[in-house]
């Protein structure tokens, strides 16, 4: 039996906007002031009464603050862009799992993030940023359409100075600092034969992830060392509505992060 | 304990456990069909016994006495969420022992799955007394219950066999003793079937291999053609409890509204898509696969024990192009074969 609590684990709670900072045209950062224990790659769902509610990932952690980044795709998303700071958003959560950060710890780790997948896994970049000292080599590869498209540019430059290597690509176009193609085919960038205790995080949408598996698997990566994020349709986020169900797994409970060999075969 | 008890007699015990209990029953909805002229039978709360319908299989399942076709959560004036309530009183609801088996599968969803219990569905299901209704023999047409061993259940308060001048009643719950005080007693238990006309074979999906193979079979594809995707036989059956949540405004300003969960089905081609448009099951074949798989194997595997379908047949029944979910289940046992073979 689960927990009951005595609340309703369906209402939610405000929280202060502190900051709103624009990415893209149509992607936003927002920082809520928030000291919940949030672990990288859990997932809150967030809300704004009469408007709706929407599973968000987690993309930055502080002590007093959690950051969302937020597209401009749905209805709540939309009516999320004309918030101003000071105005409230409403949050439940957390809510998922989180990635395997003491399995992590002194392994040498590869991230490779597509598009908007950066932002599942930037709370998980920070966390090896400001711990860099703990961890073996951290290479990180990310790819974006095009130059409108790219996120946390501030970030990249920052994670560029420190971790061991990073790939930054963008899918047609040429700019400094970027290299031309998909993320997913500079993964034979990396030396994988040098690197023995390793861990990689693939997350991005359905046809990148595919292509990162293919790309591993030429790389002789052991599958047991992958680590995804899922994304899928949730309307509760805790085991109940059933959107976000494939075979015999909820992503909302069992995920969203999985070890790629519990759901390589699930079809959805 | 038991007791044989008239239909006058029976009215009045329940105008005296209505003063606690709110009793719900399938009942006759004349001329609310699908087609012209037909009627419906579906739970509705109910004053007198003589409105139960009892030699027929109803329509819909029970469920909806707890998890409702839509439900309000919260009320909204400005940004202040105010939690819907519910009446205080008890319920008794008449069920057939599928049904009953059916609520304990919607219990793993709703009070087990994940970290949390969900609180609309258990300040309900806290209040739900059965009032176990025997089926004829065999059951009807379409039930395979007895493939599913869901055909038997001892969780019940009263136990009733229908006559048409009178009611055996088992009281296998002493809170309801005091009602019939004064009715002498007779020996009745109220028996189950024991064999349907419809019999499925579950496939024996065992090993991964299979299971991918499952996926990939050419017998979904017929399901493109024939599937409406319309959802009836997700709305009838007693063990989907799956759900979307909106908001809603009342008036122009849009200051005032409700947050309501509504039954969602994955027959629907919106139940995986996500913002911005992204789907994962775009074909009726593909959700028909997965709403097999989830009824006769996804559940099992995750929970143990039991197959999530309970062999009601309601779906059978719902379906405008007659698609047979024993017939279903059947076809899919003989492909696993032709696989293993």
């Amino acid at each position: 039996m689960c927990k009951s609590k005595e609340d309703n684990e369906l209402r939610p709670e405000p929280f202060e906007i502190l900051d709103i900072n624009p990415q893209t045209d149509k992607e936003y950062i927002f920082r809520v002031k928030c000291d919940k224990e949030v672990k990288p790659g859990q997932f809150f769902q967030i809300s704004l009464p009469k408007i709706g509610e929407a599973p968000i990932s987690v993309s930055g952690i502080g002590d007093d603050y959690l950051e969302f980044t937020i597209r401009k795709v749905g209805k709540l998303t939309n009516e999320t862009f004309d918030l101003k700071e000071g105005d409230d958003l409403f949050l439940r959560g957390p809510y998922g799992n989180h990635f395997p950060l003491e399995k992590f710890e002194g392994s040498d780790i590869v991230v490779v993030a597509g598009g908007t997948g950066v932002c599942a896994v930037n709370s998980l970049l920070e966390h090896f940023y400001d711990n860099f000292e703990k961890m073996g080599d951290v290479y990180f590869l990310t790819g974006f359409r095009n130059q409108e498209c790219i996120l946390y540019e501030n970030a990249l430059e920052k994670y560029d100075d420190k971790f061991t290597d990073t790939v930054y690509t963008l899918d047609n176009e040429k700019i400094q600092g970027f290299e031309t193609g998909f993320v997913t085919e500079c993964i034979s960038h990396v030396p994988f034969d040098k690197l023995e205790d390793y861990h990689v995080v693939i997350v991005g949408p359905p046809p990148m992830m595919e292509a990162a598996f293919n790309n591993c698997a030429a790389q002789n990566v052991n599958e047991k060392n992958i680590w995804v994020s899922l994304e899928r349709k949730m309307s509760c986020g805790i085991g109940k509505c059933g959107h976000c169900k494939i075979g015999d797994k909820y992503v909302c409970v069992d995920g969203p992060v999985f070890n790629y060999p519990e759901v390589k075969n699930l079809i959805d | 304990m038991s007791f044989k008890v008239n239909y006058e007699k029976m009215d009045q015990i329940f105008n005296e456990l209505k003063k606690d209990y709110k009793v719900y029953a399938p009942v006759r909805l004349k001329g609310q069909g699908r087609y012209s002229d037909t009627d419906v039978t579906r739970y509705k709360e109910i004053d007198s016994v003589s409105e139960i319908v009892y030699d027929e299989k109803s329509d819909f399942s029970p469920k909806e006495v707890i998890h409702p076709i839509t439900q309000t959560l919260f009320y909204f004036t400005e940004h202040q969420f105010r939690e819907s309530e519910v009446d205080d009183k008890e319920l008794l609801i008449f069920a057939r022992p599928c049904d009953i088996n059916g609520f304990k599968r919607m219990d793993k969803i709703f009070l087990e799955n994940g970290d949390f219990s969900d609180k609309y569905y258990k300040r309900m299901r806290d209040k739900v007394n059965f009032a176990l209704m025997e089926c004829q023999e065999g059951g009807w047409d379409s039930c395979f219950c007895v493939s599913m061993g869901s055909n038997e259940t001892d969780d019940y308060s009263l136990g009733f066999r229908f006559n048409e001048d009178n009611l055996k009643i088992e009281v296998k719950d002493n809170d309801f003793l005091n009602f019939f005080e004064n009715e002498s007693e007779i020996d009745f238990s109220p028996e189950f079937v024991e064999e349907n006309n419809t019999k499925v074979n579950i496939p024996e999906i065992d090993s991964e291999e299979i299971l991918q193979q499952v996926y990939d079979l050419d017998m979904w594809e017929e399901y493109n053609d024939r599937c409406e995707s319309c959802g009836a036989c997700t709305a009838s059956c007693v063990t989907c409890s799956c759900f979307t949540t909106r908001d809603v405004t009342y008036t122009e300003n849009g200051k005032a509204g409700e947050r309501r969960r509504n039954w969602a089905s994955c027959l629907h081609e919106d139940f995986t898509e996500m913002a911005g448009g992204h789907s994962f099951r775009e074909t009726p074949a593909e959700r028909m696969r997965f709403r097999t798989l989830h009824k006769i194997y996804d559940y099992k595997e995750r929970f143990g024990e039991d197959h999530m379908c309970v062999g009601c047949g309601r779906c059978t029944d719902a379906c405008n192009e007659l698609i047979s979910f024993s017939s279903t289940i059947n076809k899919l046992s003989e492909a696993v074969q032709n696989l293993k073979a």
